[in-house]
């Protein structure tokens, strides 16, 4: 029988600010087992984060514990000094960051650092503590270890080096691991690499580890419970299958619809009860309003956007006179995208999808190839008059809400700006009316205007983003990863409003992610892009039942394999129902 | 109308309600800075009122009263608080009209150099590739020499190509001029770097999708946003540009004796720290170490205060 | 290695011959030779006469191209105030500056960094607010104040230390030093302690800087979690890390410190290179203006030229291709 490793009582955790104290975890029980893997999952400001840091005695200023009791083996360990906890951390406890590119001290090879962590705990001499290193590398998967072990961790990629602070973690045989959000900045095959060795070491060491993510298809991949946490508080405990399948508690029900389904499209997301009031969506009477009228675009046969051999091609490296590289981030890409479909664009990061919708709207300039918009190619157009033209027709929708609206203007006067650089509105009477009908037809409502952006969150500015991208009344919309900085409840309500305003004006999307199931839900076409190639373009359900190029069935392979909350079913009335409607 | 009204008072309720308010009124530090600051700045811009004589006009300062000590120590007069200098001028009010010429030449100087430096950055950083790198080759020889020598040089060379008596007349606006060249390297890098932050972030990119000229994103949109760090090296700088303007007069380079500034008045103080005088030197050098710190401290207290991270 | 300092080498010896141009452009237009060195009878056609002479109508390059190759040879001209070779002068001088600027700059930096690195390290301790607030009133207390404040308590009221020049100095060969006398020593104590301060206490506060910001990374963090030891953690792992971004600091830090003894020797009349300099800039003696800035810059490039290599030492990444 397994024996309880780590068992956290009550936790709770306090940040002192100006507003008085922040519970950031509010009686927090959580236990686990030897050969276990513990899964701990919300959404961002949920408080995971702080239970870990908690536990190892290495709360932020001014965070503290203000109540409860942490026992490993029994033993309680909350409470110990600073000098008794350097005893436990590493030694009993290990922990594993999320980000493997600042986790190493760059100026010690991995050697040193190993050494050191190796003797700090066992007392080894220098030979056998060296030996023990190279054992450990090899242990997580690093080739060629004994010439490795005395590299610099800028030699190493992304992945070896969270495999090194993996075996670092390792060193001294801890019972308990915390990793916090381990795989969150690795691309997907690799993801998927680190977790397989985290599931074989839990399951060869018989250690227990409590793992840290927002992402339900790492918890679905490797987590054996799985612990709910919503404001600080864990609502619900229980088996993976459990959990993800018929969860008792609303939030982990409606956390858990909101996750884009993998295995089948479905028309709109379910609205789910979330943290944050979507807002009422006022709809406007598109046939004589600003927003609908005047969309009259010319007409023309054949695709909205034709791409031919697109090529864009970066300079890096030659800093200190070295070689300096060139890097073909396009390479010879061709697609087109029809009148009112939703073109996707998927892709690993540094595959380039990013970079075309950058060429696609002349932030960049392209190396070669042509961009044929409405019948027009924009590689062609010199003077920045002309280009504004079809520039009003294409608008954007960035990735990062924080950083893709200027935090120093208000809301009305971000969603003018395209207004009255292109003269759309007769006057400024006129102006803010439009202002303030965008903003409650994307549900921010009129009074965001007065408002500025750090008033709002993640989910709410992504909304003005749209809406400053609807202020030029645009027939074409790029979305380049509108989601992937949002927890998923909000995800859902930003691509459902997504999808109602491609509808409501007949937009033509492209949509890049790459995120696979979110692409499956919002896409007709799909064009997979790798390392600046677009190997395959197919239907989207084609490519998710029959993918035909090898890259395109390595990713597919890679999809998390969790299928939601319904049974098969289920879903399948569900999808027939989407078709009906 | 009222709709104006209304934003501008949002806008004082903004800061009332701002972290940095909250911040500054729970640092005793600051707010003892800020009081004698401006305390300070009031003083030296109202010395015609303020000031209990005057002592530069002729007809009022006499020679009899010249080197009395201070009020309080034996033979001070109660009219002069401080004592007076070896021409009978009251040592208090010369600190007045001094710090009025310190903070002139000091404002002036790191105004221009400001907008030397943020011109500098913002194209700099915005346009890269060539004009980047010629201007930061530029920026950092200048870089390792430090300032004063330059201030010295470029005084130097106004000294060689106009006579004497136009020098010292426009004493103040070649001051202005070396220390400002001097200085701009800060700002240029700090702008340049943020701008080469900000030009990556995706509002940017929303501009120039909206088809706005590069100007425009610059001047509306990356501005405002890197503005930030310039108001914490202008504050530093404001404290540095005092020190430099005292240093190169009391070197005898800056403004001439006929309107002394606060180191021309320690340095004519100077001559008299043997024969028992202090009060001349030490009144003035307290007056512009005080003025020094309190800019110093509030320029600290800013960069936290924006800077939360770094606490 | 060899590439990087070769390069290096080469970006020196350009920021040198532009420093020249400045040096060469202060001599030939600001200054006017010609009357600088004839009295006010002299008639036109003397006038001329020197000006061919000295070659002040040769086309503009080729009279840089003589300005350079007189000074990688030491000559500047002759001083317009002293009547004497500029060389002369400042190698009788150097002695006097340099002996200043490596006792204060080993004063500023043996107290400087660590005071910094303990401030960093025990940010809340007493003693952390004791020295913060110290090295606040250090940047604002002007190097000439500090200066006139010794001069006043220990010269002028204890009658302790001499107040000004070097006290007797010791030929050895062309060098002349003032570290082999009591007068001497006690000479240089004020002037050495006043150059020091204002750097120390900038060294203090950026050593500081960079250190709680190496303090606040993700991999001292991870060394945290790992159970090492804070002496580990604060003098192996952090230590190190600040040390690339305090090589430049000491770097700028030394330069600044030559150039922070004009004043300082300009209290003390200290008869070093800088008192010339100051004297030079109240007088418009150009040719002594053109050679210190030579001299200084050349300083200078050597010390960006050690600092660069050092980075090449202490960090890696530059050292080991990825």
């Amino acid at each position: 029988m397994s024996k309880t490793l780590l068992d956290i009582k009550d936790l709770v955790v306090e940040f002192p600010s100006r507003h008085g104290d922040v519970i950031a975890a509010k009686n927090v029980c959580l236990s686990v087992e030897s050969g276990e893997i513990l899964g701990v999952v919300g959404e961002s400001g949920a408080g995971k984060s702080t239970i870990g840091n908690a536990v190892m005695g290495l709360l932020e200023r001014p965070g503290r514990v203000g109540g409860g009791e942490v026992f490993l083996e029994g033993e309680k360990i909350s409470g110990l000094s600073q000098v008794q906890m350097r005893k436990i951390r590493g030694k009993r406890i290990g922990m594993i960051f999320q980000d493997p590119l600042t986790s190493l001290n760059p100026l010690e090879t991995i050697a040193k650092q190993l050494i050191g962590t190796i003797q700090t705990h066992l007392g080894f001499n220098d030979a056998d503590a060296r030996e023990r290193a190279i054992s450990l590398l090899d242990q997580v998967g690093i080739p060629n270890p004994s010439e490795r072990v005395d590299h610099y961790p800028h030699q190493f990629s992304g992945g070896m080096r969270q495999r090194v602070v993996i075996a670092l973690a390792l060193c001294a045989e801890p019972e308990v691991i915390l990793a916090d959000e381990p795989t969150t900045a690795l691309d997907v095959s690799i993801q998927a690499q680190i977790l397989d060795l985290l599931k074989k070491l839990v399951r060869e060491k018989g250690v227990g580890m409590i793992l840290i993510t927002h992402d339900m298809g790492v918890i679905a991949e490797v987590a054996d419970r799985v612990a709910v946490m919503y404001r600080g508080v864990v609502v619900e405990t229980g088996p993976t299958a459990k959990i993800l399948g018929n969860p008792d508690h609303p939030y982990s029900r409606s956390l858990i619809s909101a996750v884009p389904r993998p295995d089948v499209r479905l028309h709109r997301f379910p609205m789910v009860e979330s943290i944050e009031a979507a807002g009422e969506r006022k709809d406007l009477d598109l046939s004589t309003h600003w927003l609908g009228k005047a969309r009259d675009f010319g007409q023309s046969d054949g695709p909205l956007l034709k791409v031919d051999n697109l090529e864009m091609v970066f300079k890096t490296g030659g800093m200190f006179g070295g070689g300096s590289s060139i890097v073909r981030a396009v390479d010879d890409v061709s697609f087109d995208i029809r009148n009112g479909e939703c073109f996707g664009i998927v892709g690993e990061s540094g595959s380039g999808k990013s970079t075309i919708a950058r060429l696609v709207t002349s932030i960049y300039k392209s190396a070669g190839g042509s961009i044929n918009f409405a019948g027009t190619d924009l590689t062609k157009i010199k003077k920045r008059k002309e280009l504004n033209v079809h520039r009003r027709q294409m608008q954007m929708i960035f990735q990062d809400p924080f950083s893709s609206v200027n935090a120093r203007m208000k809301v009305r006067d971000i969603i003018a700006e395209p207004i009255r650089f292109h003269k759309l509105a007769s006057s400024e009477k006129e102006t803010r009316q439009i202002v303030d009908d965008l903003l409650d037809h994307v549900g921010l409502g009129a009074k965001a205007a007065v408002k500025y952006p750090h008033e709002f969150s993640g989910g709410q500015r992504q909304r003005i983003s749209i809406a400053r991208a609807l202020a030029t009344r645009p027939r074409f919309l790029i979305c380049d990863e509108p989601t992937s900085a949002l927890d998923v409840s909000i995800q859902a309500q930003i691509l459902n409003l997504l999808k109602d305003l491609q509808d409501e004006l007949g937009l033509t999307m492209m949509f890049i992610s790459h995120d696979l199931p979110v692409i499956r839900q919002m896409c007709d076409r799909v064009g997979v892009m790798s390392k600046g190639k677009m190997v395959e373009i197919a239907e989207t359900e084609e490519l998710f039942v029959a993918p035909k190029h090898d890259y395109s069935k390595h990713l597919i392979s890679l999809m998390p394999s969790y299928t939601g909350l319904m049974n098969k079913e289920d879903a399948q009335a569900e999808a027939g129902q989407a078709e009906a409607s | 109308m009222s709709d104006i009204s209304n934003e501008r008072s949002s806008f004082l309720t903004r800061f009332r309600e701002s972290d940095l308010w909250w911040n500054f009124k729970g640092s005793p530090g600051a707010i003892i800075a800020a009081t004698v600051t401006f305390l300070m700045i009031f003083g030296a811009a109202f010395a015609n009122f303020v000031a209990p004589h005057n002592p530069f006009d002729l007809a009022t300062v006499d020679l009899f009263d010249a080197l009395l000590p201070p009020a309080w120590e034996d033979g001070g007069k109660a009219s002069f608080l401080l004592g007076t200098d070896d021409q009978g001028r009251d040592v208090f009010s010369t600190i007045l009209y001094g710090s009025r010429i310190s903070l002139i030449v000091g404002f002036a100087s790191v105004g221009f150099a400001a907008i030397l430096g943020i011109a500098v950055g913002l194209v700099s950083g915005y346009a890269g590739g060539v004009v980047d790198s010629i201007l930061m080759r530029i920026a950092d020889v200048q870089l390792s020499f430090p300032a004063i020598l330059i201030a010295l040089l470029i005084d130097g060379v106004a000294r060689g190509i106009m006579p004497r008596e136009t020098h010292d007349e426009l004493a103040v606006y070649v001051l202005v001029i070396a220390i400002g060249l001097s200085f701009w390297v800060q700002y240029a890098r700090t702008v340049r770097s943020s701008v080469m932050v900000e030009r990556n972030k995706e509002y940017v990119q929303a501009g120039q999708v909206i088809g706005l000229p590069d100007w425009i994103i610059l001047v509306r949109h990356i501005l405002p946003n890197v503005m930030g760090p310039v108001l914490v090296i202008a504050t530093i700088q404001l404290a540095l540009a005092v020190i430099t303007e005292a240093t190169l007069s009391f070197l005898g380079v800056g403004v001439p004796p006929t309107s002394p500034s606060l180191g021309t008045l320690i340095r004519i103080g100077n001559d008299y720290l043997f024969s028992g005088e202090w009060w001349i030197t030490i009144f003035p050098g307290g007056a512009l170490v005080i003025l020094v710190l309190s800019v110093n401290i509030l320029g600290d207290w800013l960069r936290d205060a924006l800077n939360p991270k770094l606490r | 290695m060899f590439k990087f300092v070769s390069m290096r080498l080469l970006q020196s010896i350009v920021v040198m011959l532009v420093v020249g141009l400045i040096a060469f452009g202060l001599f030939r237009f600001v200054g006017d030779p010609i009357n600088n060195m004839v009295g006010q009878d002299t008639t036109l056609t003397e006038r001329e006469a020197l000006t061919e002479s000295l070659g002040l109508n040769d086309p503009f390059l080729v009279q840089y191209g003589r300005f350079i190759s007189k000074a990688v040879q030491g000559d500047f001209g002759m001083s317009y105030r002293l009547r004497q070779p500029v060389s002369g002068l400042i190698a009788e001088r150097f002695p006097a500056t340099l002996e200043l600027s490596l006792i204060s700059a080993f004063i500023a930096l043996a107290l400087g960094v660590p005071m910094g690195i303990y401030t960093a390290i025990k940010p809340k301790s007493l003693i952390t607010r004791g020295f913060m607030t110290l090295s606040l009133v250090g940047i604002s207390l002007p190097t000439f104040l500090i200066g006139i404040l010794l001069i006043l308590f220990f010269g002028v009221t204890l009658r302790w230390l001499p107040t000004f020049g070097r006290g007797e100095v010791v030929d050895l060969g062309w060098w002349s030093t003032g570290f082999l006398t009591a007068s001497g020593l006690k000479s240089l104590i004020l002037p050495a302690i006043t150059l020091a301060i204002f750097q120390m206490t900038l060294i203090v506060r950026l050593v500081r800087a960079e250190m709680l910001e190496v303090l606040r990374t993700d991999y001292i963090k991870f060394a945290h979690a790992r159970g090492l030891s804070p002496r580990l953690i604060n003098f192996s792992i952090a230590l190190r890390n600040t040390l690339v971004p305090v090589i430049t600091i000491i770097g700028l830090q030394v330069g600044s410190i030559i150039a922070f003894a004009i004043i300082t020797e300009s209290v003390f009349q200290w008869p070093g290179m800088g008192l010339l300099f100051i004297q030079a800039v109240s007088e418009v003696d150009i040719p002594v203006m053109a050679a210190y800035l030579l001299l200084i810059a050349f300083v200078f490039v050597v010390i960006n030229l050690i600092v660069d290599i050092l980075y090449f030492v202490v960090d890696p990444r530059l050292r080991v291709q990825s």
